[in-house]
């Protein structure tokens, strides 16, 4: 018993106490000096703080150097990744790419096709910019059913634009100043428009009747026109796209004149929406 | 001659190189932080002085071992003489190992070694959280010292490998 704690003792002391053979100093002598450091630099002493900096110099030097290889591992590391990660990367997006491919053929192609069916028609395929007018005045007169807008010339309105009230027709320019024009209303007497009228695709004319709505004409079928039939723009006369919504055919007057009921009610226009359509290649 | 001159001047980069490990691991803070894994960390100066204050003590010199200390403070941070002290104590304990080791094992190394990075790793959580007043995640300290134990085996072979074939001395102990 007595002897292992000798040995404890002995193998401590040398431990603490024993130089090695390039040893300057001993362990206990570096340990003191650690616990000095410790307490001087905790109380602020100006040698330690010395110490501090310079070693702050030393070091913050010589770690930029020494952390040159491990930032090259780093970096090299980091670019695997990206590389790996640009590889996944570029796999999604050939697939993507090949599929937005193939979406862009078939959409090329329903355009092309489009524009070929409404070459073949002869139809407006695309619109003008739209010039929103206010209405300044409109013509009450049973002669003339016509509004002011205070749009013209200036504004790049010309004779023959279509004026609507949100997606319905209402009339067509027939007067363009400088800075304002005249719109002629589908109920004016004047006013004759090719029209088709829905379900059937039966073709005729729209005439004004200088009141508050309009007449179908010049058609043979006139039995075969039911009621609620919706009438849209044929887009024969060349003026008008084919397809913008006017009225509809009203079921308790139906004589010999079809009367139509406009789906704008035009006494109460404030504004109207200016515009043309334009032929593929007319511009 | 030159031939004998270039053997010396080999031996002699050879012999410092566990001295060159310690500085570099130290400026260098290996943690591996850039590989993003959150639940590693191990500390490999404290195992580069252990290891060679057991098996070869002339290798690394108690006062570079100080130096190192300093260094580490400055870089880690902390009150300054505190990682000196800390690396001291782990000579001291490895230095009480070869004193009363006979039959060195890597697993009675090993085992010693566990405990006394446990006390350093303890003495370092009690001067830093009480008396410095530094925050530290108790969790992060038992996977660092894990690590650093579980790594300790590996490095140890790699550093016997590296002494037996390299440096060429077969009396590592």
């Amino acid at each position: 018993m007595e002897t292992s704690r000798d040995d404890f003792v002995i193998a401590i002391r040398s431990a603490f106490l024993k130089k090695g053979a390039q040893q300057r100093f001993s362990l206990l002598s570096l340990i003191l000096f650690s616990i000095i450091f410790l307490i001087l630099g905790s109380l602020n002493f100006k040698a330690i703080n010395y110490v501090k900096i310079t070693i702050k110099e030393i070091v913050y030097r010589s770690s930029f150097i020494v952390s040159g290889p491990e930032n090259f591992i780093k970096d090299s590391y980091f670019t695997i990744q990206n590389h790996k990660n640009l590889y996944k990367e570029n796999e999604k997006n050939k697939s993507e790419l090949a599929k937005l491919k193939s979406k862009d053929l078939s959409n090329k192609f329903i355009i092309l096709e489009n524009q070929r069916l409404k070459n073949i028609i002869d139809d407006y395929v695309s619109e003008s910019d739209a010039v929103v007018a206010k209405v300044l005045s409109d013509k009450g007169s049973p002669f003339l059913k016509s509004i002011i807008i205070n749009k013209g010339s200036k504004q790049g309105l010309y004779l023959g634009m279509i004026a609507m009230d949100g997606e319905y027709l209402v009339g067509k320019v027939v007067e363009v100043n400088y800075l304002s024009s005249r719109v002629l209303l589908l109920s004016d007497l004047n006013s004759k428009i090719p029209v088709t009228l829905e379900p059937g695709g039966l073709l005729s004319i729209l005439s004004g009747t200088g009141e508050d709505h309009g007449v179908i004409q010049y058609t043979k079928k006139y039995k075969e026109i039911q009621s609620q039939s919706i009438i849209y723009t044929s887009g024969t006369s060349g003026l008008f796209k084919a397809g913008i919504p006017i009225g509809r055919i009203n079921s308790n007057f139906l004589g010999d004149g079809k009367k139509v009921e406009f789906f704008s009610d035009f006494s109460q226009l404030r504004f109207v929406k200016i515009f043309s359509f334009i032929k593929n290649g007319a511009e | 001659m030159t031939e004998l001159s270039n053997k010396n001047f080999i031996n002699t980069i050879s012999s410092k190189i566990p001295l060159i490990l310690l500085f570099v691991s130290i400026l260098n803070d290996y943690d591996f932080n850039h590989l993003g894994l959150k639940y590693f960390s191990f500390n490999f100066s404290y195992i580069l002085i252990f290891y060679y204050s057991v098996k070869k003590s002339e290798s690394l010199g108690y006062s570079y071992i100080f130096i190192a200390g300093l260094f580490n403070d400055v870089v880690g941070g902390t009150p300054i003489g505190l990682t000196s002290l800390i690396y001291l104590i782990i000579c001291v304990a490895a230095s009480y190992l070869r004193n009363i080791t006979l039959r060195p094992s890597l697993i009675k190394d090993g085992i010693f070694f566990l405990i006394t990075i446990l006390i350093v790793n303890s003495l370092l959580f009690v001067a830093l959280n009480f008396i410095f007043n530094y925050e530290l995640n108790y969790f992060d300290q038992i996977i660092n010292i894990t690590y650093t134990f579980l790594l300790y085996f590996l490095f140890s072979n790699l550093f016997d490998i590296f002494e037996n074939y390299f440096v060429g001395s077969n009396n590592v102990r």
